[in-house]
């Protein structure tokens, strides 16, 4: 199992850290097992440019590939319809982190709880936190999976620190292997 | 036991009350309330009944517990500790520690100003904080405590309670104490509440006794920034919060007619008291972040630190700069040989002639005449030396860096100061000044550094020039809030017309930069919000011009009314804020105010529409004054780095049975919609920290026209920031009246689209069953 250090140095996790997700096809296999996922995104996925893209539309790409409905926090959703997509809800990230927390949620769709949460586009310290709030408080129902390209200690699965080509990368070839046209 | 005549060898007293070993006022014809002097429980349903609405969600910052020798213990999950104590009620600890050590940090700066200003002007000195203008001079202490403070010496007993609680809600965090998270919440609430008296019992002996603004609401402008300082002159930098060394300084310069000779400025809450004092004689360098920018500039020829938020390397930056430093307050002695005793030309002989590169002084007034008389040595042989790079040093540095990003994963907002570096490499420093406007001044960029390059003081070289530029004016800190302002806004606040108050308060942890909260500041303002403010916020609203170069407080007026701009002063004058909500219950709607705690603040949670906004919070002070704010009912959004406080206190909108008060005209359970719906939350961006300030002003009690205005702002900031228009209108619209006249056709879609059923609105919603009028259950 390959050793990751958090990003923001100090901010160690732990005893319980995420396991590092070595390669792209980790995360296609949990998405394809979990049978009611997620998929949060934050307002650094608005202003992160990747190649001539932004890194909302390499994202927006893989949910569609993926089938996964989204919540954009903060202000974001309306770049987000401005790209064709409609988000499951939008709402702000410890809004969606203290439902996930909560078994008895219905979900979005009124399907139930989610068992598998993805998160990327917080910033790294507040993403951290809420992490930490499911890994302690949802653990008996709740997997979840960093995309960021930063690694989160307090996430179930988390990719290491990561160059954003490489970061860009895995995602393409995550939407590519869910059967999408990243 | 009441006495109506009490004759003694020594003394008569008449209409004597002692109560439980207290003694009240028998003057004051308004009754005892229920919860006099309340102790850790007294309010506890009360807080219950929040926290049944506003569920902790716990983010915890640390997975292990290490307060104890079986530490340290892995609490992940649903492991508990070796003491028993669960992963929540931890969490819920630290924050108890956290407010406590605010609470009593507020509570030990009132003390020792109590102290000092009896020293100095007796006991009986009368507590004026707005003269006529003013005549309930203390709603928060008059409201926890049941006292109505006319002197100083009354306010000695407040203190002991303060003293009092603070120690027991310490005690209760010890292990093997409180064991559920709730009843730590609680404590928390309390602790909250008594530094909120804390705070007022400082502000209102220093505006009493030093007579600083009192009440006014066109306190005179000062000057603020990094670039007022006159730097041909001798300049002292006073730093921290607790401001009777500061007044020594400015009476020692008045007194020797030394007007004139010797600059003084300041950072953060003992600038902006100083400048209450004397606004033509000090002035206001900046918030907390600018302490190292400031002082490795070498403009500073002699600092002055007092207590709380004073960087711990203070001393070192200052013998750096070879500035001598003066320490003076027994909670922050730096190390340094206490000279309280020495003569004052000892002691200043010993700092110009560097025998000694600071000393302790623990008597205010000697402070002043030392520091003055050393400024004045010193000053001409220090040539203002500074430790600021030339840009030499930063281009061969630049060359040097290895890209390791150590610095960038030390900086808390992940400035890409490598990214600059290399910028720099190619003779090009404009990144690295772009990069000064986010920094928060922590230096911890520098600590990570493996060559050892002091990547701040670089950033500070590269911005030089707009730094030299930053002059601004801020109004001065005013004070309380008159009561005759609050009879003409209590009404539009109550029924919704004046869509809100919103208080800025709070340190400057800021996720980029200042200008965040002057944007915020100018946004409500321009909307007929009250806008209210404290400390390093009511700092960085100063420090944004508009195209003709006015600052806010220039463009906006000081009175607690619609669109204006209220700086009230420094951190311990948050309860005047707190204050005015407090008198708008009781002026405004006549409900006693005296110790009836949880009736304020069930009038405060169901009809004032107030919120604070903490942006940049990083304190534990931060923490405890937030949670004054909840216990009366008052939600308080923090910034992203406020997430770090580790549990947010969180509404949910989809739970409909969460969101029924009782009419308390009739006895019935009325479902009233998240109003307010969250207690305390962390925005991501300043987007959604707008957006929901405007939804957290919304309360059951509005009218159906103030809840149309609060809605206008509502929608009409959700539609620009986000984009969209806001998909929880239903929660909020109670009959079509309440939909804003301009916007009908676009809600009434959103209405029909969530099968909207209209509702019922209740003139009188409330918490409290036992205030329901026609007792039905």
């Amino acid at each position: 199992m390959a050793i990751a250090e958090p990003w923001q140095t100090a901010e160690i996790g732990g005893p319980k850290k995420a396991l590092v997700i070595t390669k792209p096809a980790v995360v296609v296999a949990m998405i394809k097992k979990a049978k009611h996922p997620i998929l949060v995104v934050g307002h650094e996925a608005v202003e992160t440019e990747v190649g001539k893209k932004k890194a909302i539309d390499v994202i927006i790409d893989l949910a569609k590939a993926a089938e996964i409905p989204v919540v954009a926090t903060a202000h974001i959703v309306g770049e987000v319809v401005q790209r064709d997509f409609r988000p499951a809800a939008w709402m702000p990230a410890v809004d969606i982190g203290n439902r996930l927390k909560d078994s008895k949620w219905s979900g979005l769709d009124g399907g139930g709880q989610y068992d598998l949460a993805l998160f990327v586009g917080i910033p790294y310290y507040m993403e951290w936190v809420i992490l930490s709030g499911l890994k302690h408080f949802a653990f008996n129902h709740l997997t979840t999976i960093s995309l960021d390209r930063f690694y989160q200690p307090q996430a179930t699965w988390s990719f290491p620190n990561t160059a954003i080509e490489s970061w860009a990368e895995n995602l393409t070839v995550i939407g590519d292997e869910l059967g999408g046209d990243v | 036991m009441k006495a109506k005549e009490l004759k003694t060898a020594g003394a008569v007293a008449k209409d004597l009350e002692v109560s439980i070993g207290r003694v009240f006022d028998g003057t004051w014809a308004e009754p005892v309330g229920p919860t006099p002097f309340p102790s850790i429980t007294d309010l506890r349903k009360w807080d219950f009944k929040l926290l049944q609405r506003y569920k902790p969600f716990y983010m915890p910052f640390c997975d292990v517990c290490c307060l104890c020798t079986f530490g340290k213990c892995d609490l992940t999950g649903d492991k508990r500790g070796a003491c028993g104590l669960n992963m929540a009620a931890q969490q819920a600890r630290i924050v108890l520690l956290a407010c406590c050590i605010g609470a009593a940090t507020h509570t030990g700066h009132a003390r020792h100003l109590l102290e000092h200003l009896i020293d100095k002007f007796g006991r009986r000195f009368p507590i004026a904080v707005g003269g006529m203008n003013v005549e309930i001079e203390a709603p928060v202490t008059r409201l926890v405590t049941g006292i109505r403070p006319r002197i100083l010496g009354d306010l000695g007993a407040v203190l002991d309670y303060c003293e009092t609680e603070v120690t027991h809600l310490l005690a209760a965090c010890h292990t093997g104490q409180e064991g559920s998270n709730l009843d730590f919440e609680s404590k928390v609430f309390h602790a909250g509440m008594i530094d909120q008296v804390g705070m007022e019992v400082a502000d209102m002996v220093q505006i009493s006794a030093y007579g600083f603004p009192k009440a006014d609401p066109e306190a005179p402008l000062t000057e603020i920034g990094w670039g007022v300082a006159d730097v041909s002159k001798p300049v002292i930098l006073v730093i921290g919060h607790n401001v009777p060394s500061s007044i020594s300084i400015i009476d020692y310069l008045k007194d020797e007619g030394m007007y004139g000779d010797v600059e003084v400025v300041g950072i953060c809450c003992t600038a902006i008291d100083v400048t209450r004092y004397s606004h033509s004689l000090a002035k206001i360098v900046g918030p907390i972040s600018w302490q190292l920018r400031f002082i490795r500039s070498g403009i500073p020829d002699l600092i002055v630190v007092d207590e709380q938020c004073i960087r711990a390397d203070a001393l070192m930056e200052a013998q750096r700069i070879r500035a001598p430093i003066i320490a003076s307050s027994p909670k922050n002695c730096l190390g340094l040989e206490d000279r309280t005793e020495s003569l004052a030309l000892e002691i200043i002989s010993d700092l110009a002639e560097g025998k000694a590169s600071g000393v302790l002084i623990l008597d205010p007034e000697k402070v002043g005449e030392v520091a003055v008389r050393t400024v004045m040595a010193v000053a001409p042989e220090r040539k203002k030396f500074k430790v600021i790079p030339d840009v030499e040093a930063i281009l061969t540095a630049a060359h040097e860096c290895t890209q390791c990003n150590e610095c960038r994963r030390a900086c808390p907002n992940d400035l890409p100061i490598p990214d600059a570096m290399k910028v720099a490499a190619k003779g090009d420093l404009t990144p690295l000044a772009e990069i000064l406007s986010d920094c928060v001044g922590c230096a911890r960029c520098e600590s990570a550094c493996p060559n050892g390059f002091p990547l701040h003081s670089f950033m500070v070289k590269a911005g030089e020039q707009s730094l030299a530029e930053e002059k601004f004016k801020i109004r001065v800190g005013r004070g309380a809030i008159q009561d005759i302002e609050i009879r003409e806004v209590g009404g539009p606040i109550v029924l919704g017309e004046i869509p809100g108050v919103v208080a800025l308060v709070g340190c400057a942890n800021y996720p980029h930069g200042g200008r965040e909260v002057a944007e915020m500041a100018e946004e409500f303002a321009k909307r007929n919000y009250i806008v209210t403010a404290t400390g390093c916020a009511a700092m960085s609203i100063a420090m944004v011009k508009d195209e003709e170069g006015k600052t806010l407080y220039e463009k906006y007026p000081g009175d607690f009314g619609a669109g204006g701009i209220v700086n009230v002063g420094s951190c311990v004058s948050n309860p005047h804020i707190a204050g005015a909500a407090i008198k708008i219950a009781s002026i405004f709607a006549k409900i006693p105010l005296r110790s009836n705690y949880e009736e304020i603040a069930d009038y405060v949670y169901t009809r004032v529409g107030a919120v604070g906004v903490a942006w940049g919070a990083m304190s534990q002070k931060a923490a405890s004054i937030a949670s004054g704010f909840w216990r009366l009912g008052v939600p308080v959004i923090v910034g992203p780095h406020g997430s770090k406080y580790r549990r947010m206190l969180l509404g949910r909108k989809d739970c409909e049975e969460d969101w029924y008060d009782y009419d308390a005209r009739t006895g019935d359970r009325v479902y009233v919609g998240p109003t307010p719906e969250h207690l305390f939350f962390a925005a991501e961006t300043k987007e959604e920290a707008m957006v929901m300030i405007a939804k957290l002003c919304i309360r059951p009690a509005d009218t159906t026209k103030g809840r149309a205005i609060k809605l206008t702002h509502y929608i009409d900031l959700h539609k620009r920031l986000y984009g969209v228009l806001p998909d929880d209108l239903h929660l909020f619209v109670r009959t079509q009246a309440d939909i804003p006249i301009t916007m009908k056709g676009e809600v009434l879609q959103v209405l029909e689209k969530k099968k909207w059923k209209e509702g019922r609105i209740i003139n009188i919603p409330t918490l409290l069953p036992r205030l329901i009028r026609d007792r039905r259950e």
